[in-house]
């Protein structure tokens, strides 16, 4: 120990009379000290954090904090890492208060994104847990003179043989859990579990349902004036003249903002501010220029318009096995939007020479960067602390929202500033989920297995996120702007626009390539499983064309070519849910569909049958119901993993079978609900079932993103039972399937 | 200014008359249930009842409003005291990121006041204005009828305690 530390440590002894290294001071410490390397590493994010008060804190009162670096989105992880402190702590659920990401008080996790929470962070909770039991214990069996051993834990205390009771508040010393993590934890028997796999209600519902302050759209603080962003009409279009003289003069504005293409208004209140908005916006003369593609041509544009970075990223040879029969099929997606409900929102505050973000960000760390670049401000004076806005599902504009608010706030400082997006912003701006085309194609050899299997995916990268200034709308469109930075392909095994695009199946020979697009004509960044959503369709709807070629029946033919045995009880969970039976005929214009994946090929395994009505006359499609099998390992919340399946089924429902964004040569125009339209109630299910296949003490698998490839390639698969026509290129709209069927 | 009556209770609002009741209920009322989505009547998020009918707060004017009844989820119950409607959300876990919820419990709310027992695809044809796109809508439809059956039931109760006194 090094003498800040002793020094922030007598400064809050001196506070508490008793305890801890303050946590957020410890936690500043921890994170700029060089990691003396651990060899082996502890588990999920201990590698990179591993200090247990990074994520445990018990006070001499009693209190207990767990803290994760990641953000609540809505899928419920607060609960879950609740109920994982809890369990392997010994500790009534409730008494337990978990901080979520925040630069100032919580470990640097990157971004809440690609299903890694329960994996990264969960995993860290539970053994740092474990790890602050095991010492606690200890600490007890010193002061008893006991062997550890004899000892026991319960309800947030030490009980000894006799009966004697310590509590943790009782036990725990000032830099008790200011320890590094061990390599390995004594993890409780999930035999043992109390809390752990139970459905405790979440944590966050209540408030959400009673009024009560749960978003940062509802966050009012003292003094706070309301900004509305005026964009450009289109990319890199250029402000030419803004007179904007007479919308200060209008009643309750504070301030116009204008810096390069930038602008802003503020006002005292919210809708003063929309007015003042919508006065600025006619005001504003932009100089557009054309430069979009070709929106219904985007096969083209992506396989020979854009210039590719091509790399074979798996191959397989077996000379001596060939086909008989070849089959060959391309698919395509089109950019498609995240489509939040809540449209993008944040608050900042200027104070002196810091500033505090308050935001939905999936990314503290990375957005303090990007906003410090923008500002041209260390990046410890910025504060970025994650409050729950309407569900991203990847990156919306939640970022630049952000940033946006920082902007305007320093040129009101002192003044707490929210800037909520409207809604054609947040469709018009947002960075889409990129268009993607793949082309397979595969020989059967006279066993009706597949001989060889080639194929090939074009995508641009699927992040975009922040880290550098130049990926935030304001950084980009001010005075002295800040360049978008080049794209990178995201790396194997995870992989982007790649993602998923090795076959978990087992071929004797394969072929593997990936295009790589790098320049980006629409804006774009990562959606909800990025390319695992189109590969999973492709190679699903693809096995299912095999399969027919091969007079095989769908789910049998996965089987036979699957040796992960996880894999193949998923299958067949999802198939005996469902009344799957080889050969049986759905009722008439309905079809069945499966579809299966690992996410990533290391997350959970989902598969997915489905049953599917299309209406010869009109060519609608209708989910009526889907039946799903998932393994994500040990399971924390099955009520929470269920509702993730649920909601990947019906979200995915609705991309695979009406969302596009459109756009002309300059402008996007699919800017609100009717011109992008959504799932709406008319077309929810009938039923849908989860079966969970627990894996008591095997790692969690993150599971948020593990529906969406399969479900979609269930309902494709599914038309084409019903109407023996196969369609590629999603969205699978009604005029599609209609012109399929009069084909 | 002009007085609007919300959740039962009088409020002298200082505001343009066309300014949408959701920034009096949000900026002057400060209540957070109902939500901005869109502004343009298209998502649901926004809804509340006026006279007991639903609503979208976005795209209704406050001049509108003179001597009606406003009610927000704020005005049905609390975390402590929970009416139905928010029960059966709890109890059926019925969000995931929860912002389209609120309007659609006042949707739900007021179906119930005038249909106590709905079949689903009343649910469903009710529903149409609103949207979810977290998928949880299984859950919600679940937690309507649920409400419905604790409607049901808490009235049941109520009259026999009212016979009984």
């Amino acid at each position: 120990m090094n003498a800040p530390v002793i020094l922030d440590r007598r400064h809050v002894l001196k506070g508490s009379g008793a305890l801890i290294v303050s946590f957020s001071l410890s936690r500043a410490f921890a994170e700029e000290q060089a990691t003396p390397a651990l060899s082996p590493k502890p588990p999920g994010s201990l590698a990179t954090s591993p200090y247990l008060d990074s994520w445990i804190r018990i006070d001499a009162d009693g209190a207990i904090t767990v803290f994760t670096g990641k953000a609540e989105l809505g899928q419920g992880f607060k609960t879950a890492f609740q109920q994982i402190a809890a369990e392997e702590l010994d500790v009534p659920f409730h008494v337990l208060k978990v901080v979520t990401a925040d630069t100032k008080l919580t470990a640097n996790e990157g971004y809440t994104a690609g299903s890694h929470s329960t994996q990264d962070s969960g995993t860290a909770i539970q053994n740092a847990a474990a790890q602050a039991r095991a010492l606690l214990l200890a600490e007890a069996a010193r002061r008893l003179d006991v062997p550890a051993e004899t000892l026991k834990t319960e309800d947030a205390a030490v009980i000894s043989p006799n009966g004697r009771r310590l509590t943790y508040g009782e036990l725990v010393a000032a830099d008790m859990l200011h320890v590094q993590a061990q390599p390995k934890s004594s993890l409780k028997d999930p035999a043992s579990f109390k809390i752990m796999g139970q459905s405790v209600p979440r944590v966050d519902i209540p408030a959400k349902v009673t009024g009560g302050v749960a978003y940062v759209q509802d966050l009012r603080l003292p003094d706070m004036v309301h900004a509305r962003v005026v964009r450009p009409p289109s990319y890199g279009a250029q402000l030419v003249e803004c007179d904007s003289s007479a919308v200060e003069k209008m009643p309750g504005v504070v301030k116009v903002v204008r810096d390069g293409n930038f602008l802003a208004v503020v006002a005292e209140k919210e809708f003063a501010a929309v007015k003042a908005m919508n006065a600025l916006t006619v005001a504003a003369k932009w100089k557009e220029t054309a430069r979009l593609p070709k929106q219904d041509d985007l096969l083209a544009v992506l396989t020979s318009g854009l210039a590719s970075h091509d790399s074979v990223i798996f191959e397989r040879k077996d000379p001596l096995v060939t086909g008989a029969k070849t089959i060959e099929a391309t698919y395509t997606r089109p950019y498609q939007s995240h489509g939040s409900v809540g449209p993008s929102c944040a608050v900042a505050q200027f104070s002196d020479d810091t500033v505090t973000v308050w935001t939905h960000t999936q990314g503290v760390y990375p957005d303090r960067q990007a906003i410090a670049e923008m500002l041209r401000m260390p990046p410890a004076n910025v504060r970025c602390i994650h409050v729950e806005g309407s569900g991203c599902y990847g990156h919306n504009g939640a970022d630049d929202a952000a940033a946006d608010a920082a902007l305007i706030a320093r040129a009101l400082p002192g003044r707490p500033v929210k800037v909520q997006w409207m809604r054609e912003q947040e469709h018009g701006w947002e960075p889409f989920g990129p268009a993607m085309v793949t082309k397979l194609k595969a020989s059967l050899g006279d066993d009706g297995k597949i001989a060889d299997w080639n194929f090939e995916v074009w995508s641009n990268t699927h992040s975009m996120r922040p880290g550098g200034a130049g990926c935030l709308l304001a950084a980009q469109h001010i005075e002295q702007p800040f360049a978008v930075p080049p794209a990178k392909p995201l790396p194997l095994p995870e992989g982007g626009g790649d993602r998923n695009a090795i076959p978990i199946y087992t071929f004797r020979n394969a072929h593997v390539v990936h295009h790589f697009l790098p320049d980006m004509p629409l804006r774009i960044s990562a959606m909800r499983s990025l390319g695992a959503y189109h590969n999973v369709f492709s190679i699903e709807s693809f096995m299912d064309e095999l399969a027919a070629l091969a007079g095989a029946d769908p789910v049998e033919f996965r089987l036979n070519h699957l040796e992960d045995s996880r894999g193949r009880e998923v299958i067949q969970k999802a198939a005996e849910g469902f009344g799957w039976r080889k050969g049986q005929k759905a009722p008439e214009d309905r079809g069945f569909g499966f579809a299966f994946a690992r996410y990533k090929n290391l997350a959970a395994y989902c598969a997915i049958a489905s049953e599917v009505e299309v209406n010869r006359e009109t060519g609608r499609a209708r989910l009526v119901r889907a039946v799903a099998a998932v393994d994500s390992g040990q399971v924390v919340n099955p009520d929470g993993l269920t509702n993730q399946i649920e909601g990947a089924i019906v979200q995915s429902t609705s991309w695979t079978l009406y969302e596009s964004v459109t756009f002309d040569d300059t402008r996007i125009t699919s800017i609100d609900w009717q011109t992008y339209p959504i799932l709406r109630f008319d077309a929810v299910p009938e039923r849908i079932d989860v079966h969970i296949i627990n894996r008591p003490g095997k790692p969690f698998l993150g599971s948020g993103e593990t529906g969406q490839g399969p479900a979609a390639a269930s309902i494709a698969n599914a038309i084409f039972a019903a109407t023996g026509k196969r369609l590629r290129d999603l969205p699978l709209t009604r005029k599609r399937i209609k012109d399929a069927i009069d084909a | 200014m002009m007085t609007l009556k919300v959740n039962g209770q009088d409020h002298q609002i200082e505001a343009e008359p066309d300014t949408p009741l959701l920034y009096v209920l949000r900026d002057d009322l400060k209540l957070n249930a109902a939500k901005f989505g869109c502004g343009l009547g298209q998502c649901g998020s926004c809804t509340v009842m006026v006279d007991g009918k639903a609503v979208l707060s976005c795209v209704t004017p406050m001049v509108l409003l003179e001597g009606k009844q406003v009610t927000t989820l704020e005005g049905l119950g609390t975390i402590s005291e929970p009416a139905p409607i928010q029960r059966a959300f709890m109890e059926e876990q019925s969000a995931q990121c929860g912002y389209c919820i609120a309007g659609m419990m006042m949707r739900a709310q007021a179906l119930l006041l005038r249909n106590p027992k709905p079949t689903d695809e009343q649910i469903r044809a009710e529903f149409a204005p609103h949207l979810c796109r977290c998928g949880t809508h299984m859950r919600i439809l679940r937690a309507v009828h649920r409400a419905s059956r604790l409607m049901d039931t808490a009235d049941a109760s109520s009259s026999t305690r009212r016979s009984a006194q």
